[in-house]
């Protein structure tokens, strides 16, 4: 198979307008009604140009991706990296024809199949069995060909006895589930993939992976948008890197995921976005602070109501691989965290062996009891582990010597 | 589609028209189908009475205009045609007008879900909501006959024009949805002009009277509304030619339905491609 360039993007730039409200300190009505106006001759101005309308006392081009160039060739699966609002998602619809760039150009040559989002045009009083074909088609597959598929997709669903039941009636992980089975059904040279397996129960992820593992073996060009760097390490060959709408990065993916971890040296603190606050339950902000012997975790919590539930913290190393799993109440119910209806802070000291200098990944978790996913927090908190040979006595693990991230603790025992 | 051997290159740029624009049309077909098909299931799901409100919406609009035009206001009818056949024969090319063009002008808005998310030629979500018109508008026609079967009013050979007429009015009712439909992505503001202009539009329209009385030196100036083409031409063919229809209006009309349809086109066209942004 002759490795020909499927998709080959030149100064590709993407810019919004966005608005911004001037200082309240004049709030005369006065003041009110002059701003008001100006901002009526501003909107009629655009309206006449055929502009959007933007609300706002002031308007700011906002460039989400700017003079973004790379090449694809076909067979390549190559993993979109970058902080949230670094351009991914932005790169993907364009890529996708959902939105035109405002710069550059992009030729791509086959058919390109994305899935930006599971479920789309799922429709609530359809049921299972309507909505593969909606789906489906919406996706961009003939009828014949999910026809053909058919079994397939419902086997892989695990939903059979629910087929001629509307969907609204379906339990989360159903539907997850049966909107992922078509969409791993989709066959075309280029599949392009947003944060879409972060769904559904471990077992059902694990499932999702190996769907696109056979994709990629199968010669097929997949463009893939992840925070999990596990993920992202296990199935790319090659990483392109966005940081403030650029290209920081491309290169095989071991490097890609270097550079990403070490733009990301700094530990952000998490603070909520707005599609957090329909959650029953979810984490407002969150950090973590080196402590003695460990970490700290500190988190607010908001909480419709009272209840009890499972803290988790899972550390993954500095190319994503996961490293275990602190947890209040998921070992040891006794320790479960009584939440009171409102904002809730929590901290969890975790304590931790040894470790290679690098940096570590914190992604967090709230639970119920019994195993259901409340929120996560995922590919936001960081902390960085810094040992000198003075500090511990001697030689420091690194993490290129390639026998892992852990130094055990280790001393002469009595031979015998 | 997909076994070419030699897949064409897809060229996105900023500004670039699509060369192919009307052959993708074709080859999302089954999208379109399929998204008139949920439109039409949908529809009735979960209602009591289910389809007979399709029957119903018209059938009581007759009732009260034969009630309070034709016997309270005594609008004349026309000739020997009985005036809630009159009115039945306008209300179905105007329903059929009507519905589509408040579905239509919504439908990007309430599909933004797939528009954000999905590439398709945008045309399709327009034109596909206007196919539960179309239902709805079969349903009623069986109701019609009905009545002129009541009515002893058989029709004759011009019943075999009324498909163009209705042709006619899919036509006149999607330049204007077109229209509203891609300023509506932008300025909600139509949200609120929609039901105004329809409300409005059943007045100006020839639903509840024949055209016959608007005296003859303001027919041209009438005609420039394209409905009164559209309502006329069905009820004269529908009528067995016993309603007035003159070649005036008929002309008047489509060319302003043409005129409607070619700048629809070339608005939405020129703005489909930023929807996915501003929806």
């Amino acid at each position: 198979m002759s490795k020909r360039t499927v998709i080959r993007a030149s100064g590709l730039g993407k810019s919004y307008v966005i608005g911004h409200k001037g200082a309240d300190r004049h709030d005369t009505l006065r003041d009110t009604l002059a701003r008001g106006a100006g901002n009526l001759v501003r909107m009629g101005r655009s309206a006449m140009r055929g502009r959007p309308l933007v609300a706002g006392d002031t308007t700011e081009e906002f460039w989400a991706l700017r003079d973004v160039s790379f090449e694809i060739a076909q067979g390549d699966v190559v993993g979109v990296i970058g902080r949230n609002g670094a351009g991914k998602s932005t790169l993907l619809k364009v890529l996708s024809r959902i939105t035109e760039p405002t710069a550059g150009r992009v030729e791509i040559r086959g058919r390109v199949a994305s899935l930006l989002e599971v479920g789309t045009g799922f429709h609530p009083e359809l049921s299972g069995r309507e909505n593969i074909f909606l789906n489906g088609a919406i996706l961009g597959m003939s009828q014949a060909e999910i026809r053909r598929k058919f079994d397939e997709i419902v086997a892989f669903s695990e939903v059979e006895r629910f087929l001629d039941t509307p969907v609204k009636r379906y339990s989360s992980g159903m539907y997850v589930r049966l909107a992922f089975a078509v969409a791993a059904h989709l066959e075309s040279e280029i599949l392009v993939i947003d944060e879409v397996l972060a769904v559904g129960d471990a077992e059902f992820q694990k499932k999702c992976l190996g769907k696109v593992n056979d994709l990629a073996n199968a010669g097929r060009t997949v463009l893939f948008v992840s925070h999990n760097l596990g993920t992202i390490g296990a199935l790319c060959t090659r990483g392109i890197v966005l940081q403030n709408g650029r290209v920081a990065h491309d290169g095989a993916i071991g490097e890609a995921l270097a550079t990403y971890v070490a733009q990301s040296t700094r530990s952000v603190d998490y603070v909520a976005g707005a599609d957090a606050a329909g959650k029953p339950v979810h984490f407002a902000a969150a950090r973590v602070a080196e402590s003695e012997g460990g970490i700290v975790v500190r988190a607010e919590v908001m909480a419709g109501a009272a209840q009890s539930i499972i803290v988790n913290a899972r550390i993954r190393d500095p190319i994503g691989a996961p490293l275990g799993m602190a947890s209040l109440g998921g070992f040891d119910p006794g320790q479960l965290v009584q939440l009171a209806a409102g904002r809730n802070a929590i901290a969890m000291q975790v304590c931790l062996p040894p470790l290679a200098n690098g940096n570590y990944f914190v992604d967090l978790d709230i639970e119920e009891p019994y195993g259901h996913f409340l929120d996560r927090v995922e590919g936001q908190l960081n902390f960085e582990i810094v040992r000198t040979p003075e500090s511990s006595h001697g030689r420091v693990l690194l993490p290129d010597w390639g026998v892992g991230t852990i130094q055990f603790p280790a001393r002469a025992a009595a031979a015998s | 589609m997909t076994d070419s051997p030699e897949p064409s290159t897809l060229i996105i740029e900023a500004g670039r028209s699509e060369l192919h624009y009307w052959r993708d049309l074709w080859n999302y077909r089954e999208l379109f189908t399929i998204l008139a098909w949920r439109d039409v299931s949908v529809q009735y799901k979960q209602t009591f009475i289910g389809v007979a409100w399709a029957v119903l919406r018209p059938a009581l609009t007759m009732a009260i205009f034969t009630v309070i035009f034709g016997r309270i206001a005594k609008v004349p009818t026309e000739g020997n045609v009985p005036y809630p056949l009159l009115v039945m024969a306008g209300m179905l090319p105007w329903f059929l007008i009507s519905t589509i063009v408040s579905n239509g002008a919504n439908s990007l808005v309430t599909n933004s879900n797939l528009i954000s998310k999905v590439y398709f030629p945008r045309l399709i979500v327009p034109v596909a909501s206007a196919l539960v018109a179309v239902v709805d508008f079969a349903i009623n026609l069986v109701l019609l006959f009905a009545m002129m079967a009541w009515f002893g009013f058989l029709p004759d050979w011009h019943l075999l024009l009324m498909p163009a007429f209705v042709v006619m009015g899919l036509l006149a009712a999607l330049g204007p949805t077109l229209i509203m439909a891609a300023l509506n992505v932008n300025y909600r503001d139509f949200r609120f002009v929609i039901p105004f202009a329809v409300q409005f539009g059943l007045y100006v329209s020839p639903v509840g009277f024949s055209s016959a009385i608007v005296p003859e030196k303001w027919r041209l100036l009438y005609a420039l509304n394209p409905v009164v083409a559209v309502v006329d031409g069905f009820r004269w063919s529908l009528l067995g030619g016993r309603t007035h229809f003159g070649a005036d209006t008929f002309l008047t009309g489509s060319a302003v339905i043409a005129l409607f349809l070619w700048f629809g086109i070339k608005l939405f066209r020129g703005t489909e491609r930023s929807f996915a942004d501003l929806v």
